[in-house]
């Protein structure tokens, strides 16, 4: 599998991560021949295997839907760029 | 170094219960020490008032007769822990300025047991790295360096911090996290010991993510004593941790000292990686030797998909931290640089706070996820993932432990490597132990021709830190320990 500079472009998108023209060739050729190394997965026979998803072989702990932490905005907003009366401020999201 | 930072943490509590000196003169000598040995960037954040006001409170207790089993102990901790108040901030730029209001469940761990925290330790950015060269507060020095020769080396990664500060005895031991071997790795290249428990173990809680199905907390100190003191505090069950698992915390220490007699310790043919650097094949069968020696049976056995776990764990890991890192927005906290628009200020914040390694795995994770990709990387290594762990689960019915080379070299000079694929190498032995989410701990276990620590691994079963620690005092009663010559 090859990427063009046009799929890191995607990619960076998809990520919300704002690169520079002048880098996505770089970024290309790094991601390739990570990619390219990747490959060799395809050597594996996976028939009849199933994805792993946890390590360990238990059933996930669930606990009584009740509230039991919170009532401390400030500390919640202690760390952010921009607030105000606990809301996080943030540039304009819906036109 | 002074003789107070020259005690191992089993010899300080003894020490700070006969009253031979007190825990406030303790911590003092290792300040002392940490000022001295700056160069090394080990801490990113010295914190003395704190330590000082810790070891205070610890020197009352212990007046008293009273005490936990780290009480007084001055330790470093990893800068991807969560401590209130305290810079917390993977060392990446993107969380400039984050002081947590809450404390992770294994520093509180730490701390109810009486120990002192001497400051935040430096780590590659994101614990993405196995050199600590992509930290955004610089490198860190490894205290080893080659004979006859003054140029630095890199101390490892992503735990360079801990292992540079437990080494060059900055602090009595060091907490440290594993995702691919950024514990047993730097602990390899500086002569430490360092433990990845079992998945499940210790607490991810308050411990900034990475790859959630692979990370693990872990110490890393100066002998097998020592890093079962620590494992015995950091590890514990935890109800905020869904992954967290029901099983009492045993005393690791107790196993030290027992006999290997009749242990079956597995030799896996795979590890004989191409071309197998002669030293490292060496050291494998002097460590095969030594376990014989003490009356343990050595058999081999075969891992056929061990050469798969590297390449599977770039799929999994970046898959996974490039959603574990999609939180730093700039908006709840951390770095900000507007922006136009809403996705601007995201773009460029992200590009602005992320290093180039941490910016290539999250495009490696987002790739590998999108769709059209999914099925063919994502699931694919997920499915290696369950070949990987059913080799291990085989193992198990033939042999009790299994040991292997921690590093395919010793440490390495900064700037020597720069092709990340060369990079990813490093961790070519450690990676399939979290893949299969087993406990691994690196031993310091001979010295390389050019004067550098070299070391063995040992692999258990599903929570047998016990026989881990147990086949590792084996090993260092053998192998003696190693203390780097102080030149800083």
């Amino acid at each position: 599998m090859s990427v063009d500079q046009a799929t890191v472009r995607r990619v960076a998108r998809l990520a919300r991560i704002k690169v520079k023209d002048e880098d996505l060739p770089r970024l290309a050729g790094e991601l390739n021949s990570i990619l390219h190394w990747i490959e060799q997965l395809n050597e594996v026979d996976i028939s009849g295997v199933e994805p792993l998803t946890s390590v360990v072989n238990m059933k996930m702990k669930t606990r009584k839907d009740e509230v039991i932490d919170g009532h401390y905005p400030a500390d919640v907003v202690k760390n952010a760029p921009a607030q105000e009366d606990a809301f996080f401020m943030v540039p304009k999201v819906v036109e | 170094m002074t003789s107070l930072t020259s005690l191992t943490i089993a010899t300080a509590r003894t020490g700070l219960k006969k009253k031979d000196f007190s825990a406030l003169e303790l911590t003092d000598a290792y300040l002392a020490a940490m000022e001295k040995a700056r160069l090394l960037n080990a801490y990113i954040v010295e914190t003395p008032e704190k330590a000082r006001e810790m070891a205070k409170a610890s020197d009352a207790r212990l007046a008293k007769g009273e005490g936990g089993p780290l009480e007084g102990i001055p330790l470093g901790i990893k800068d991807l822990f969560a401590t209130r108040g305290v810079h917390t901030q993977a060392a990446s730029h993107v969380l400039d300025s984050f002081k947590p209001t809450y404390e992770s469940t294994v520093t509180s761990n730490l701390w109810r047991d009486g120990a002192v925290m001497l400051g935040k330790l430096n780590m590659d950015e994101f614990a993405m790295g196995s050199s600590n060269e992509t930290s955004y507060y610089g490198n860190v020095i490894n205290p080893w360096k080659r004979r006859k020769s003054n140029a630095a080396l890199v101390p490892g990664g992503s735990s360079g911090g801990s292992a540079t500060a437990v080494a060059a005895q900055l602090c009595a031991a060091a907490t440290a996290t594993d995702t691919g071997g950024s514990i047993r790795q730097p602990a390899a290249f500086t002569g430490t010991v360092g433990i990845k428990p079992t998945y499940g173990r210790c607490s991810r809680w308050g411990i900034v993510a990475f790859a959630s199905s692979l990370d693990q907390a872990g110490p890393i100190g100066r002998d097998v004593r020592d890093a079962a003191i620590m494992l015995k505090s950091m590890a514990s069950v935890d109800s905020k941790d869904t992954t967290s698992v029901d099983l009492p915390v045993p005393d690791y220490e107790s196993a030290i000292g027992r006999s290997i007699k009749g242990l079956r310790v597995g030799i896996p043919k795979e590890y004989r990686v191409d071309p197998m650097p002669v030293e490292i094949d060496a050291l494998w069968s002097q460590g095969a030797a030594w376990l014989k020696e003490q009356g343990a049976e050595v058999v081999d056995i075969s891992l056929p998909h061990t050469k798969y776990a590297l390449p599977a764990y770039y799929i999994v890991a970046p898959a996974e931290a490039s959603s574990n890192l999609a939180r730093y927005d700039g908006v709840r906290y951390g770095l900000r640089i507007s922006g136009d628009d809403i996705v601007s200020m995201y773009e460029n914040s992200r590009a602005a706070g992320f290093g180039p390694e941490v910016q290539r795995r999250i495009m490696i994770g987002t790739y590998v996820l999108s769709a059209g990709y999914y099925d063919a990387y994502y699931v694919r290594a997920q499915k290696v993932r369950t070949l990987i762990k059913r080799d291990f689960d085989e193992a198990w019915s033939k042999v009790d432990v299994v040991l292997t080379p921690a590093t395919p070299s010793a440490a390495f000079a900064p700037g020597e490597i720069t092709d990340p694929i060369q990079m990813y190498l490093n961790d070519i032995f450690t990676v399939t132990v979290n893949m299969a989410g087993l406990p691994g701990i690196a031993v310091p276990a001979g010295i390389s021709s050019d004067g550098l620590p070299l070391a063995l691994q040992l692999i258990g079963k599903p929570f047998d830190e016990e026989m881990l620690f147990q086949t590792a005092a084996a090993l260092e009663r053998a192998a003696g320990k190693y203390e780097a010559p102080q030149w800083w």
